[in-house]
């Protein structure tokens, strides 16, 4: 037997307090022109309703009223400008993650969710995250295109093959929240769900070095950097190195100038040679069908971690 | 002509001419053409309201009640693909529209009969293909047939229903040209663009969206079909195709089709407005011109499904502004006609019900459009319940309501009987009940997080599904009531006489039924619609 | 009473109103039918943006000599049928007979040369994504990619010009019946409009799929 329900959602990010204010204020204006427009509908349907079955129709009907006819134009304007602009702001922080934001690595695949933090954890249809920090999570698809949601948040984004997409907040309470996937993706979509556990920084950190016994992302990159056989060109100058290069600019053999993010270097594995850096021949090869998804994460750490010629940790 | 006179049924009308199947099969009267269109969207919509029984009647338990979610993805397909593309599309079109179109504008058919012919056996095609699809195992796709699922990662017989919705496209385009061809060149003398019943310029509005958007999403089903048959890469990934590709594609049309399927509503509501409150539409032009302005503007809001989809920022925010632009003519049109009430002379026959009806719930529909439209509220509901709530508000709120509106207001003039206002009435209520005990619940379950297509869910859930639930059953039972009475009504209803609501138009100058040609004489048109106020004098016909 | 061999259809006023209505009716069909293929030159578009190399090399895969044969048929099939409209409009039913057969033959060449002479060698050299594709240079998905458009598009082109060669055949038979004079001729008018949008289409996708790379 059913019994007591939620009618709202927790609030549970920095955003979702924004969102939500938002909403009452679209719901404001909406019970108010809901209202006026039935209660209007109300009072004349009962006031000029037909009292006899002759009565004839109504002479002098007023049909034009140009004043009016503007004002109820000009202020709905108004009004969705104001919603406009206020889910604008909302949207476009939503696009610009903090720079120190912790990334955490998300795969969907048809039906569940991997997830890989950056020192080597992994979890399945499960997010472990700490209050207070804004996580950054990085996203792609092995099969359809998903959609990692999630409603305590009031954060959402489609999670599509051959492509990275983001989506970031900051919890603000710890607890447990309701993950969701929320683009119909076949047989098992209802059920490509799970949680995310929000911790305090201390449990975040307790939780996430105990029972890691295997490598970070970084040192399983560096693993593969070796055995794919990356070194043997840009470790000895017949290809661009890696040193430094995360979030660099690099100019193109075309003139162009790109920036050397997590998208570039997926397509620098997978299809060499759609970008070529000035300078360098066109010889790599792609590596497309023999690295997965997550193996180009970890060389993505690989490459992020090191930050210079002189520090390679390959901490993260 | 007096409408004091003793109804009497007319000796020779469109129905009597001639009773055999083959007058009726291979007829070229728009009247009859209408009636084989009715037929077959009631049928159509009682195979999708059995879906949505099944579906709901499945989501009475979190963990599914009837049906395994493998059936539950094929049922809220073909509930989506029928309901659209073989309900809502065609609906008023096809039915009033056809019907009604030339009537008003005093021709004696549309441009082209035989094309209007041939349309709706294209559109019984297409649907059989999609039958076909239903009896043969279904499929699972979502009327939305996203990439790379629909292509690459699904063996249900999607071809099939692609095809069977290309086909029936075909019909939508055929229709749309007949009309916009019919309203230019054909109407009766006198009858200028601004004398225009408002239902005409829906119809126009309507038809322009037809015969411009639908070719697209014939070629990206098209794409999908060739992708499956030939296994090339078009819209996958692996191969260099983009998915969202197919996302743009789908959505160019998929958009301005809601406006397809409300646009020919408020026409309606704009007929039954002015007709059950004796006064003219106030505003006429506005109304007019914000059925222009819908159909042209929605071409440019596609982006508004996809701020989600990976689409860049900047898109979505243009999407958002240009939406936010399309809500307004039609906040314009509501304000229009509650004022179109003041001081007027207002009755609550069945029709006006459902215009009343029709004006509150498309308020919030449309209200509730404003919060998809902005951005940072969409990353919330995106793909939740409250989508699904918005556009049945819409949808079932507007544009069914519109139909049911229509049918009760155009049926005398139709079959020449009146059906019995009383049980109209009460089931008007109950569908106005009924609807929104089932959809306003999830607007709730929206925000709270509820995905869409979930065949099974969390038990936080429970309660405002099992509301929803007790809303669908309610309304089920009222859009039963008006199949008895008025099959009723055929046999056994009173004459109606040529204008029952002594209502303005050129169809009501008519006889009911009209005969075969329409109208004994062309009609001279000499003022503007709505003249309720000089109806009094008789409506000068030559 | 329909009599069907009356100037004026019933639902119609007058022989003015007809032709009109027929006029508007076929540029609305047009309309959609720039839609249609709308779709498929968007999809197009957006694909050589992202790999114009691959699309350059999948355009030099095709032959443009053929394919300038063909434009020149095709567009020498315009001017049979815009003379076979002249025809109709002055009535004369010789000419019309002869230039409703000419467009018919020119469109014929076209769609033989087309399928027997091009497609089959694309078929032996390996370019048919799906059928058989055998092109193993660089960025071979995407120049199977731009096959892909290739076929589909000038595909759907023939398709449309085979269906016209369909009306031509019924108006060349209405033709020898004598059914056009001077006074009934909206069919082949009708028709001219039809062909030369066709032919049009064709215009743009000849450059668009063999001129690709400047390499002439």
């Amino acid at each position: 037997m059913p019994h007591a329900f939620p009618l709202f959602p927790q609030e549970a990010s920095t955003i979702a307090p924004a969102v939500d204010h938002l909403f009452y204020f679209l719901t404001a204006v909406s019970i108010f022109f809901a209202s006026l427009i039935f209660l209007l509908i109300f009072y004349f349907a009962v006031k000029y309703r037909r009292r006899s079955k002759d009565e004839p129709a109504p002479k002098n009907q007023v049909i034009n009223n140009i004043p009016l006819e503007v004002t109820w134009t000009v202020i709905p304007m108004i009004l969705v400008a104001i919603m406009y602009l206020w889910g604008a702001e909302i949207f476009v922080r939503n696009a610009q993650p903090p720079p120190n934001a912790l990334e955490i690595f998300v795969i969907g695949k048809q039906w569940m969710w991997h997830i890989e933090h950056n020192n080597g954890k992994r979890e399945i249809n499960a997010l472990h995250i700490p209050a207070g920090v804004p996580v950054k999570l990085t996203m792609t698809s092995q099969d359809v295109i998903h959609d990692f949601s999630v409603p305590a948040f009031r954060m959402k984004m489609d999670v599509v093959p051959d492509r990275y997409t983001t989506e970031w907040f900051e919890a603000t309470q710890p607890g447990k929240y309701r993950l969701f996937c929320d683009q119909y993706c076949g047989m098992g979509h209802a059920l490509m769900r799970g949680w995310v556990y929000v911790m305090t920084p201390q449990d975040y950190q307790r939780w996430l070095t105990s029972g890691v016994t295997g490598q970070t992302m970084a040192e399983q990159g560096a693993a593969l950097y070796n055995q794919l056989g990356c070194v043997t060109c840009h470790g000895t100058g017949k290809g661009p190195p890696f040193a430094g290069l995360y979030g660099r600019t690099v100019k193109l053999s075309d003139g162009t100038t790109v920036v050397a993010n997590d998208a570039y270097i997926r397509e620098s594995i997978l299809d060499p040679s759609a970008q070529i850096v000035n300078g360098y021949p066109a010889i790599m090869p792609t590596f497309k069908g023999q690295v997965s998804e997550e193996q180009i994460l970890q060389l993505t750490a690989y490459i992020k971690s090191l930050a210079s010629t002189k520090s390679n940790t390959g901490a993260p | 002509m007096s409408s004091q006179e003793i109804a009497i049924e007319p000796k020779l009308n469109y129905l009597n001419c001639d009773y055999s199947i083959k007058s009726w099969l291979l007829t070229t009267d728009h009247k009859r053409i209408a009636w084989l269109y009715m037929m077959a969207i009631t049928f159509f919509f009682t195979v999708g309201g059995i879906a949505a029984t099944l579906m709901r009647l499945n989501l009475l338990e979190p963990q599914g009640l009837l049906v395994e979610p493998e059936t539950y993805n094929k049922l809220f397909s073909i509930h989506g693909i029928i309901m659209v593309f073989f309900f809502l599309v065609p609906s008023i079109p096809a039915v009033m529209g056809n019907f009604l179109l030339p009537m008003m504008l005093g021709a004696r058919d549309v441009a082209f009969p035989k094309l209007n012919l041939l349309s709706w056996y294209i559109f019984m095609t297409g649907g059989s293909l999609v039958l076909y699809t239903v009896i043969a195992g279904g499929v699972d796709t979502g009327w939305t047939f996203y990439t790379p699922l629909s292509t690459l990662y699904l063996n249900t017989h999607v071809m099939a229903a692609a095809g069977g919705v290309f086909i029936a496209g075909f019909s939508s385009i055929l229709t749309g040209l007949n009309f916009v061809v019919t309203i230019h060149k054909m109407r009766a003398p006198g009858l200028t663009w601004f004398r225009l019943p408002l239902f005409v310029w829906a119809m126009y509005a309507a038809s322009i969206i037809f015969i411009i958007g639908t070719p697209v999403i014939a070629i990206s089903l098209f794409l999908i079909v060739v992708e499956r048959i030939f296994h090339v890469g078009i819209f996958d990934p692996s191969l260099g195709g983009d998915p969202i590709l197919f996302q743009h594609l789908f959505w160019f049309y998929s958009h301005p089709a809601v406006y397809v399927m409300i646009l020919p509503s408020m026409g309606v509501i704009s007929e039954l407005i002015t007709a059950f409150s004796r006064k003219r539409i106030f505003g006429y032009h506005f109304v007019a011109f914000s059925s222009v302005a819908i159909a042209a503007i929605g071409f440019l809001v596609w982006g508004h499904h996809m701020f989600i989809s990976g689409q860049s920022v900047y898109a979505g925010l243009v999407f958002s502004a240009l939406s936010m632009a399309v809500a307004i003519p039609s906040a314009v049109k509501v304000f229009n006609w509650t004022a179109t009430l003041y001081k007027g002379s207002i009755s609550y026959e069945a029709p006006m019900l459902y215009a009343l009806g029709f004006i509150g719930l498309f308020t919030i529909g449309g209200l509730t459009g404003l919060y998809l439209a902005t951005t940072g509220l969409d990353q919330h509901v995106h793909d939740t319940y409250f989508v699904i709530a918005h556009f049945h508000y819409i949808m079932v709120g507007g544009a069914v309501m519109g139909y049911l509106g229509g049918i009760h207001y155009w049926w005398p003039k139709m079959t020449g009987r009146l059906y019995p206002d009383g049980w109209a009435r009460v089931a008007a209520i109950i569908v106005f009940v009924g609807f929104n005990l089932t959809f306003f619940p999830q607007f709730i379950l929206g925000y709270l997080g509820m995905p869409r297509r979930y065949a099974v869910y969390p038990p936080e859930f429970h309660t405002l599904n099992v509301i929803s639930t007790a809303g669908a059953s309610i309304l089920g039972l009222g859009y039963v009531i008006p199949l008895i009475y008025l099959a009723w009504s055929l046999r056994y209803g009173p004459i109606a006489g040529p204008n029952p609501w002594k209502a303005t138009g050129l169809e009501w100058t008519t006889s009911s039924p009209p005969p075969t040609h329409n109208f004994e004489e062309t009609p001279i048109v000499t003022e503007e619609p709505y003249r309720y106020d000089r109806l009094a004098e008789e409506i000068h016909v030559a | 009473m329909h009599n069907s061999q009356a100037v004026v259809a019933e639902q119609f006023d007058d022989r003015v109103q007809q032709h009109e209505a027929a006029s508007l009716g076929m540029w609305i069909f047009l309309a959609t039918e720039i839609m249609f293929f709308g779709g498929l030159f968007t999809g197009y578009t957006v694909y050589r943006n992202l790999y114009t190399t691959a699309f350059e090399t999948g355009s030099h895969l095709l032959n443009a000599r053929i394919g300038a044969l063909n434009t020149a048929i095709l567009i020498a099939s315009s001017l049979t049928m815009a003379l076979a409209v002249h025809s109709a409009q002055t009535g004369k039913r010789a000419k019309l007979i002869f230039f409703i057969i000419s467009t018919m033959c020119l469109g014929a060449a076209f769609l033989l040369i087309k399928f027997f002479f091009e497609w089959t060698h694309d078929y032996a050299e390996g370019f048919v994504p799906g059928l058989h594709f055998t092109y193993a240079g660089p960025h071979a998905s995407h120049v199977a990619l731009f096959m892909c458009f290739y076929f589909i598009m000038t595909g759907v082109h023939a398709l449309h010009m085979v269906a016209g060669e369909g009306v031509l055949t019924v108006l060349l038979i209405m033709a020898w019946r004598g059914r056009f004079n001077q006074e009934r001729y909206n069919a082949i008018e009708m028709m001219g409009l039809y062909w030369h949008f066709v032919d049009i289409v064709w215009i743009f996708l000849f450059p668009l799929l063999y001129l690709l790379g400047a390499r002439f």
